[in-house]
């Protein structure tokens, strides 16, 4: 099972940027206990949603043939409670992207409400940590990722992945 | 308009100041990036990233950092030490860096010490040239 932190695009423009939404509501468990009484997505689990939009956008960047990781979370800086109910979308931006890696711009908002501000670093770690091997297939994009971008992504670019 | 030293270095300051979290009295010239700065690899990319924005040129990766493509040929090491010839390709590869306290001692565990301030500034106006 893979924790999925976006409900869907709601743009993506290749190797450019794209918006995500993302619907909070109490029954996600982890929010009854974060905290009692007062239930609020927590922060760091902003950050993996965001991880995972820009993730999937630096991803098909480079036609999903590197394994992107999370290497640097760059800033992050939040402004307001994120409640159930709430619906937020993640703007990311890619600001640079190389053979060994990528950096992101980003913020999380709610409505017009500026939420969060999110700057990511990707390694490519097949390119990037030298004398390391890691497995064949990219155990990064799994199904579940891919099926988030039916519709924004041509199924040719997907299978030849496959 | 071609950049002065000073303000090549003053960008390069902020630079890393952003990139590694340091304070602007930690970033000296003898500074080094890895041992006195805290830097790890993946800081590096970003650093060369942070650079090609601030001075808009292109920076492939191992033209500033190359050591990682040297030290993994058997030819240039040897016994823990870099061998004559694998100084020459250094010299080669870097001409930013400053060698002579490295060369009387060109221990492998001390190349980390070959990144300082310094030789970013040095990078970059060789770049601006």
């Amino acid at each position: 099972m893979r924790w999925i932190w976006i409900d869907k695009f709601l743009e993506f423009n290749s190797g450019k940027n794209a918006v995500s939404l993302k619907n909070v509501t109490l029954a996600e468990e982890h929010l009854h206990d974060h905290f009692p009484g007062f239930p609020v997505m927590p922060e760091c689990l902003m950050i993996e949603a965001m991880a995972q939009t820009a993730g999937i956008l630096c991803g098909e960047a480079r036609n999903f043939k590197e394994k992107v990781i999370l290497a640097k979370v760059k800033k992050a800086v939040f402004f307001h409670f994120v409640r159930p109910g709430d619906t937020i979308t993640l703007h990311a931006e890619i600001e640079s992207i190389a053979p060994e890696a990528a950096s992101t711009v980003g913020k999380i908002m709610r409505g017009d409400t500026l939420i969060a501000e999110i700057s990511l670093m990707f390694s490519h770690i097949d390119n990037n940590i030298s004398g390391l091997e890691f497995p064949e297939e990219n155990f990064v994009f799994t199904d579940m990722f891919n099926s988030l971008l039916t519709g924004f992504v041509d199924e040719k670019s997907k299978t030849e992945q496959a | 308009m071609a950049m002065s030293r000073e303000d090549i270095y003053t960008e390069v300051e902020e630079v890393l100041i952003d990139a590694l979290g340091v304070d602007d009295d930690e970033v000296t010239p003898q500074a080094t990036l890895m041992g006195d700065l805290g830097a790890e690899s993946i800081d590096f990319l970003d650093i060369v990233f942070r650079l090609e924005k601030a001075f808009d040129v292109k920076i492939p990766r191992e033209e500033l950092f190359p050591a990682e493509n040297i030290i993994s040929n058997p030819e240039y090491i040897d016994n823990g030490k870099v061998t004559e010839k694998g100084l020459e390709v250094f010299k080669e590869q870097m001409p930013h860096t400053d060698f002579s306290a490295f060369a009387a001692d060109p221990d492998v565990n001390k190349i980390a010490d070959l990144f300082t301030v310094d030789s970013v500034v040095n990078f970059i106006e060789l770049k601006l040239k």
